[in-house]
């Protein structure tokens, strides 16, 4: 395995830019995960690592090797996508042979048994070995184009969504598969997605891209815990991040645009960083864990939805124009159009800044 | 009163049962969810409510009047869709109106109704443009706004919000639910995505092959699960659910997956349950009914942590427990690492025992 460099890549199609100056460091055996929504520049990143794409400048290095000038077969990568891609007359067992028998590499017959029935164990398709691929099932086929990657034993993974398609129990379930997989072979591993979930949970870091730049590089729990900015801070986690519009009257009070206000204690003071005194005007954020219900003093609102997860339920309160979500207990009573009142935990606030939109606690 | 009763339903296409002796029984005012795997009979029924789809035998009643003889335009009900049936060449409003003009409604109720519904759809500032011009989580408010402006008996959904990306379907859960409260109408909605019914059902239905599986509050089949089936259709991450034996131990029954050494222990009455069953036994644990401990705890096994899969607000981590891998949600960063040992514990009260061949659950003896 290996691992991969990409120095101030950028790419344009037409008058877009889908890469602009993207530098990243990938190490070898990682689990790596680029994040974005549609357009940010994640596939064609990929496509640029494998050689089906040429960046207009910038440098990609796989291993010590520079690879720009390299065709996609030269770079010695595995690319899995969303769509299986399998050859539907051919059995599976065929379709693994597939890379191998390439004029490019010349592997002997019994090499080529070896590894097809290693990758097929790896992947647990033994069973299918003799099946033709279009009497799989989505999941049987996702794996069999995993297993495809595995036999060519390539220096990187590049994969584009492959879970996209399937349902929501199987992608969970492929979730731990893929991840125990890559550590158990030691692979280096792009993973291409729209999805923070898969992000999350399979990522040994997570690189966030919007409008063809690189916005944060961080493990999940940094992405989550310390987003860089208001991007970060809402394109990741589930319920979404609350986020409103403040000031800062004095160093102590929070306002939000005639609506509500609250007091800042010492844990929240420290959120800003020291930059209050600087800054009359702030996006303030707080993740839905980090809203509480009391008893008394807090915020006034009303519920406006509460929704049941089973483990847990998600409320929606109304004050004035604004909607706060908070994670509460599934055994806190809740109803529609009830009066409650929320605090904060203040020790977990982010501050951003109102036109910049980066996060001042993390400065 | 719109209360829908479905009594003894079948409905075959060709030699495939589709709907196999359904009964269920909705009240007015209730919001209703049928909840499946594609291919489960959860369309099918819907379809057979609104007299889009005649049935093979049984009755459907709504409010009280037998309606399943009647052709679909005597039953005052709207039909909501997954795609957006809306009119090209009619405005937004014009599009909610059409139900209304097409029975010769005066134009001035038809602005008040119209105006009223946008209101409650958040929708007001679009009612001039054309479909063309509205993306796609407007255009389905519009749709149900059409299917609102009647005030019809009943509503019937199908996947309506199945096609919006994730932030939209989030928030327009919230807004059905809303409107089907202020609206006091009754729903009864198709969807095969556990979140939405949870999130939005007074009471879920749940269906497999054709066959309902169970009925009740999100809580209900949550907590206490009829069967295999319906405790890993709902919840996510999914309920861990593993082949145990189970044994008489000094103090209760021992409970061990295969290849585990030591035991979990539980009450004396966990045996009696599952040799009611007399056949093999299947333990179900939700993973935030796995207890997780980072130092030693008395009536704690020691396992090792195979995976950590972060979650932000918590973690999932992947257990090695005898030859099984066992799920448990913990806290953000209970464990820094994989390979670490954790101490965990099984929450007895919220453990189920299902009979492997049938798949249902074995109730506790009280």
């Amino acid at each position: 395995m290996a691992r991969l460099s990409l120095r101030n890549l950028c790419k344009t199609y037409g008058e877009v830019a889908a890469l602009r100056d993207m530098s990243l460091d990938i190490h070898d055996r990682e689990f790596f995960v680029l994040l974005g929504p549609t357009g940010a520049g994640k596939t064609t990143t990929l496509r640029c690592i494998a050689g089906l794409e040429k960046p207009e400048s910038g440098e990609i290095r796989i291993g010590d090797d520079i690879v720009n000038g390299w065709s996609a077969a030269q770079r010695d990568v595995a690319l899995v996508f969303q769509q299986y891609s399998l050859y539907p007359n051919y059995t599976v067992r065929e379709n693994l042979e597939f890379p191998l028998k390439s004029k490019l590499r010349r592997t002997p017959a019994e090499e080529i048994a070896r590894r097809v029935q290693k990758a097929a164990e790896t992947v647990r398709i033994q069973h299918l070995l003799d099946r033709r691929t279009d009497r799989l099932s989505g999941g049987e086929m996702q794996r069999v184009s995993i297993g495809r990657a595995i036999v060519r034993e390539p220096r990187l993974f590049l994969m584009d969504e492959p879970l996209s398609n399937l349902d929501a129990k199987l992608r969970e379930l492929l979730r731990s598969e893929l991840k125990e997989l890559q550590a158990r072979l030691g692979a280096t591993l792009i993973f291409v997605t729209h999805d923070q979930v898969e992000a999350m949970t399979m990522g040994d870091r997570i690189g966030v891209l919007c409008d063809g730049q690189l916005v944060q590089v961080g493990t999940p729990y940094e992405v989550y815990n310390f987003p860089r900015n208001t991007f970060v801070a809402s394109f990741v986690g589930t319920p979404a991040i609350n986020l409103f519009d403040a000031a800062i009257d004095g160093e102590e009070l929070i306002v939000v645009k005639d609506t509500f206000q609250f007091a800042l204690d010492s844990a929240g003071r420290s959120r800003l960083n020291g930059s209050a005194a600087k800054r009359a005007k702030v996006r303030v954020g707080v993740r839905p864990e980090h809203v509480k219900l009391v008893p008394n003093g807090g915020i006034e609102g009303t519920v406006y939805g509460a929704e049941n997860h089973g483990v847990e339920m998600i409320v929606t309160i109304s004050i004035a124009e604004h909607f706060i979500r908070a994670t509460v207990p599934p055994t806190v009573p809740i109803t529609l159009n009830q009066a409650v009142r929320i605090g904060f935990v203040q020790d977990k606030l982010h501050f951003f800044d109102a036109d910049s939109t980066e996060n001042l606690t993390h400065a | 009163m719109a209360d829908i009763d479905i009594i003894d339903a079948e409905k075959c296409f060709g030699s495939n049962r589709v709907i196999r002796k359904l009964n269920l029984q909705i009240a007015h005012g209730e919001f209703v969810v049928l909840l499946g795997p594609s291919g489960c009979g959860k369309t099918t029924t819907l379809r057979a409510i609104a007299g889009l789809e005649e049935l093979d035998s049984g009755e459907i009643r709504i409010g009280g009047r037998r309606v399943d003889t009647l052709p679909a335009s005597e039953r005052d009900i709207a039909f909501v869709f997954q795609l957006y049936s809306l009119y090209p060449h009619l405005s937004a409003f014009e599009n909610i109106a059409f139900p209304l003009r097409a029975s010769n409604v005066p134009d001035k109720v038809v602005r008040e109704k119209v105006k009223a519904v946008a209101k409650v759809l958040r929708i007001e500032h679009m009612l001039n443009k054309k479909p063309s011009a509205l993306a796609g989580g407007d255009m389905q408010r519009v749709t149900i706004g059409r299917a609102l402006v009647r005030r019809p008996k009943a509503m019937l959904m199908d996947e309506p919000i199945g096609a919006l990306d994730a932030k939209l379907r989030e928030q327009m859960r919230t807004e059905l639910r809303r409107l089907h409260v202020e609206n006091d109408s009754t729903t009864v909605y198709v969807t095969h995505d556990q979140v939405e019914a949870m999130s939005m059902a007074d009471r879920i239905a749940i269906m497999n092959d054709g066959v309902l599986q169970q009925v009740g509050s999100p809580t209900e089949v949550y907590e206490r699960p009829a069967n295999l089936f319906v405790a890993q259709f709902v919840g996510s991450p999914i309920m861990n659910v593993l082949d145990c034996s189970i044994e008489a131990g000094e103090s209760g029954a021992n409970v061990r997956f295969k290849g585990m050494d030591s035991a979990f222990m539980f009450g004396a009455e966990v045996q009696r349950r599952v040799a009611a069953s007399g056949s093999d036994v299947a333990l179900g644990v939700r993973p935030e009914a796995v207890l997780v401990e980072p130092t030693r705890q008395p009536g704690y096994l020691p396992v090792d942590v195979h995976l950590i899969e972060p979650q932000g607000a918590y973690d999932v981590l992947d257990l090695r427990v005898g030859e099984a891998i066992l799920r448990a949600r913990t806290e953000s960063q209970l464990v820094n690492q994989p390979h670490e040992t954790v101490w965990i514990k099984l929450d007895e009260t919220r453990t189920h025992f299902f009979d492997k061949k049938s798949g249902l659950v074995l109730r506790a003896q009280s």
